[in-house]
């Protein structure tokens, strides 16, 4: 495998694209470092599929610059294409070409294809390459892509969405195969919605929204900016906790061992809140990280109210 | 969901009047609702072919009476049709030994007409029915109080609601000019019942295939075999032979508007209706959703070594396609070419047509001729449905993975853009044997095998131009693709009835068809080949510079 050295597998700087009135990028900004896992995160519609669209020369963009493995994505899309491979978020393929065909014929047109890369991926993926594109379930669909992108000898990895129609042990063998990816020194942008699995698999996260980075970095950086969960029993009322900087969202409960604190704090107050919290004489005490959902929640906060608790997050 | 929202929940099951008779009604629930629904996604293109085939009656009805204003023009007229080439494209001859306007319209424009409802019927019931199916919408719907039989009674009662308009819309027209009502209002049922016919033939092969084309492909072999056995009964003889009796559109014909009117034989068409709709429900009930009754084999784990480009892609894409055209082309040919033989004699029979066409040398010339533009419309036809499955790959998302690997735009659309020309190359050379084998077979040899390949290739720029035209509009304008179905409709108006109509010159001249020589009569014109030529090399490669600078999927 080839390494770039400094230059990033992919490089993306106040990306704006419009579809008419409807401005789908505004202002994005994205960094894959070569050799990581960049994890996509944001809803439906922030422009996750509209951004890997443009760095795979399909749309141009309006404005704002974009960089895929040091070249002009646009320009130089066949050149590029030979040293990436692509699964989109919905696979649709030619009804009466079967799944073997279809990765035969992906991989072809990329470059030079390995029988027995292939044959290794259909049995881990437990794919039947003898049936007809048209008879494939939407999962299937998506394990010929996913066959065609991994038997693939590429540098890069443009994933969107690809595991939302694979049940929980198939999305096992795909970590296990973007982990050997990785391991090879090669670069995967995985964009999703499922953030256990970005939180599984990415070195570093960019959160958009409405076509707009709002936060990026590696996952310690960006828990490092938000708060933990306390819970604690205390000796003495623990009311007073509340009024001490960086505590949010204090619910005291009485229980048999006396009463409980429950609240969020800020990670860079975290130490004189703790030792207040001790003072009150400390019977137990946990303090989880935030999840990757309570970041999502704070930046989506506004819309998932609306659906007040029906999401599965 | 919260406690709130419960009660209304409970209410709505409580009063939802589908379901305390869900027992009884079965198979046909909600049928009525799937019919609005549509109605309403057809609800331009119903009243679009109503319109045309009303506004198609209209001006034949005056340019032939502008045309042939006298008894004798219309006699000399009918004297033309009873050519067998002229009994194959028209009817069985009511009428033509007193050759009014009516009997003019019934004998020459109804056929055109009712296969062009027939087209629109199957085409209407498989666009709701299988390629519904095949998408998976209709899981979705049948996942509803929806019955097993409901989406295909709506679909066939939409066909009946659009027959229904374009036989009432004919009456009307017919009767505004001046035609006797009684007579209108038949041919109007004719051409209405014959649309039913193949709604019906279209809801039985909706229940074979799994996919909507190969479904419609078989109901519209079932339209050209109905073609076919009218035009020989009838060529075998004037009124029709049994032949033509076993054909629908022989039916239609028989009742004989504006000369000696009979219902009875469109009985024949409404009982086919009903036995054809009992087959379908019958195949329906043995069938799983999303199932064809032929089902599908495995297929091979490996690629061919050489699926490996954009052409050999779209070559697999289309093969079945093509084979199914030249197999049709094939026949269609070598069954004119075996009239060949027939015009001289017609001809020898006839002073009056002799005198009409000239010397019975340049009479299978023009016949030749004829055949060639019917012939290449046909292959038109093929290159622009192929040149447009470009866009569908599109469309169906099927596009962006292929560009996403080192194929560039340009190599994709010339891949299958070459499958487009290499495939109406071949069926041109198809329909140039045809016509020369057909010939042969009957002992007539005046024209040799280059002559008639002459005439065929002579219309290869003018088939280059319709794809053109698609071609440009897929580069800058997806959305207008279908642009070439409107230059390909009215190239077939132009080389079916150009004379017959009248038409300025202008109007004529926007058909690319109508600038070929009408070979191999006619004296070779290198300058309308030639520009023809020009025009489609500068219609394809916009298309192409619009193609790469555009976004895929188009925003």
């Amino acid at each position: 495998m080839t390494s770039t050295g400094t230059t990033p597998a992919v490089e993306i700087h106040d990306l704006r694209k419009a579809f008419g009135s409807v401005q789908a990028l505004d202002g994005l900004d994205l960094t894959v470092r070569t050799g990581e896992v960049a994890g996509f995160l944001g809803p439906n519609g922030a422009g996750k599929s509209t951004t890997i669209r443009v760095l795979l020369g399909l749309l141009r963009a309006d404005s704002g610059s974009a960089r895929l493995l040091g070249a002009d994505p646009w320009a130089d899309a066949v050149a590029l294409h030979r040293r990436l491979a692509y699964v989109p978020g919905d696979v649709n393929l030619w009804p009466n070409l079967t799944g073997g065909e279809a990765i035969d014929l992906l991989t072809r047109l990329r470059g030079p294809a390995d029988p027995a890369r292939k044959k290794l991926l259909l049995e881990r993926f437990e794919l039947d390459p003898t049936k007809k594109a048209r008879t494939y379930s939407k999962g299937n669909r998506q394990k010929v892509a996913l066959v065609a992108a991994f038997a693939s000898d590429v540098e890069l990895l443009l994933l969107d969405e690809p595991t939302s129609g694979l049940d929980p042990l198939m999305e096992s063998v795909f970590t296990q195969c973007v982990r050997e990816v990785t391991a090879e020194g090669r670069s995967v942008l995985l964009s999703s919605h499922i953030l256990a699995e970005v939180e599984k698999l990415c070195d570093t996260v960019t959160i958009v929204r409405a076509g707009r980075t709002v936060q990026s970095g590696t996952l310690a950086e960006l828990r490092h900016l938000t708060r933990s969960s306390v819970t604690a029993v205390t000796g003495r009322d623990p009311s007073g906790v509340a009024a001490l900087p960086g505590v949010h969202d204090l619910v005291v409960e009485s229980t048999g061992d006396g009463p409980r604190a429950r609240f969020d704090v800020d990670n860079d107050e975290i130490e004189p809140v703790l030792r207040a919290v001790t003072d009150l004489g400390l019977r137990s005490v946990s303090v989880t990280p935030p999840s990757l959902e309570e970041l999502f929640l704070r930046h989506y906060g506004d819309e998932l109210a609306l659906l007040d608790g029906e999401a599965t997050l | 969901m919260s406690a709130a929202s419960a009660p209304p929940v409970a209410r709505r099951a409580a009063s939802a009047p589908g379901r305390a008779d869900a027992g009884r009604s079965g198979s046909l629930t909600g049928w009525t609702t799937l019919l609005r629904f549509v109605l309403r996604r057809d609800r331009v293109r119903i009243p679009v072919w109503t319109a045309s085939v009303a506004l198609l009656f209209a001006y034949a009805a005056v340019a032939l009476d502008t045309l042939y204003p006298t008894a004798a023009d219309r006699q000399l007229r009918a004297t033309l049709v009873s050519s067998p080439a002229g009994i194959m494209l028209s009817g069985p001859g009511y009428g033509l030994e007193d050759y009014t306007l009516g009997a003019m319209i019934a004998n020459e424009m109804a056929l055109t007409v009712m296969v062009a409802v027939a087209i629109m019927s199957v085409l209407l019931v498989m666009r709701h029915t299988r390629a519904e199916e095949e998408t998976g919408r209709s899981e979705l719907v049948r996942a509803g109080v929806v019955g097993r039989h409901a989406p295909a009674t709506a679909a066939f009662v939409a066909a009946v609601v659009a027959n229904v308009a374009i036989a009432a819309a004919t009456g009307v027209v017919l009767v505004a000019t001046g035609l006797a009502a009684v007579d209108s209002f038949a041919l109007g049922a004719a051409v209405g019942v014959t649309g039913l016919v193949f709604a019906a033939v279209a809801v039985v092969t909706s229940q074979v295939t799994e996919h909507a084309r190969g479904a419609s492909g078989l109901a519209l072999a079932v339209l050209g075999v109905a073609f076919l056995l009218r035009a020989v009964g009838d060529v075998q003889e004037q009124h029709g032979s049994w032949l033509s009796w076993l054909s629908p559109i022989g039916w239609a014909q028989q009742v004989r508007a504006f000369v000696d009117l009979r219902w009875w034989p469109l009985g024949l068409s409404l009982a086919l209706t009903v036995v054809l709709l009992v087959l379908g429900a019958v195949l329906a009930g043995r069938r799983d959703l999303g199932a064809g009754l032929v089902p599908p084999r495995a297929g091979v784990p490996d690629a061919a070594p050489s699926l490996a480009s954009p052409v050999a892609l779209a070559w697999r894409q289309q093969r079945a396609s093509l084979l199914a055209w030249a197999v049709g082309v094939g026949v269609t040919a070598l069954a004119c070419g075996t009239f060949v033989d027939s015009v001289g004699g017609v001809v020898a029979e006839n002073p009056d047509l002799a005198a009409f066409l000239g010397d019975p040398t340049d009479l299978v010339d023009a016949f030749v001729a004829v055949m060639t533009v019917f012939l290449a419309l046909a292959v038109g036809g093929f290159a622009l449905g192929s040149a447009l499955r470009a866009r569908a790959e599109e469309t169906a998302g099927r596009l962006e993975p292929v560009l996403a690997t080192s194929v560039s735009r340009g190599r994709w659309l010339a891949g299958q853009l070459a499958v487009t020309g290499g495939g109406a190359v071949v069926l041109l050379v198809v329909s140039a044997l045809g016509l020369w084998l057909g010939a042969l077979s009957v002992g007539e040899g005046a024209v040799g095998l280059g002559g008639y390949l002459g005439a065929a290739f002579a219309y290869l720029p003018a088939v280059a131009v319709l794809v053109g035209v698609s071609v440009l509009a897929i580069g800058w304008r997806p959305a207008w693709a279908a642009l070439g179905w409107a230059l390909f409709a009215w190239a077939f108006v132009v080389g079916m009835f150009g004379a017959l109509l009248d038409l300025p010159g202008w109007a004529n001249g926007i058909s690319p068809y109508w600038h070929v020589p009408q070979l191999p009569g006619a004296a070779v014109e290198a300058g309308p080949l030639v520009g023809l030529s020009l025009v489609a090399a500068a219609l394809l490669a916009l298309g192409f510079v619009g193609f790469r600078r555009r976004d895929v999927p188009v925003g």
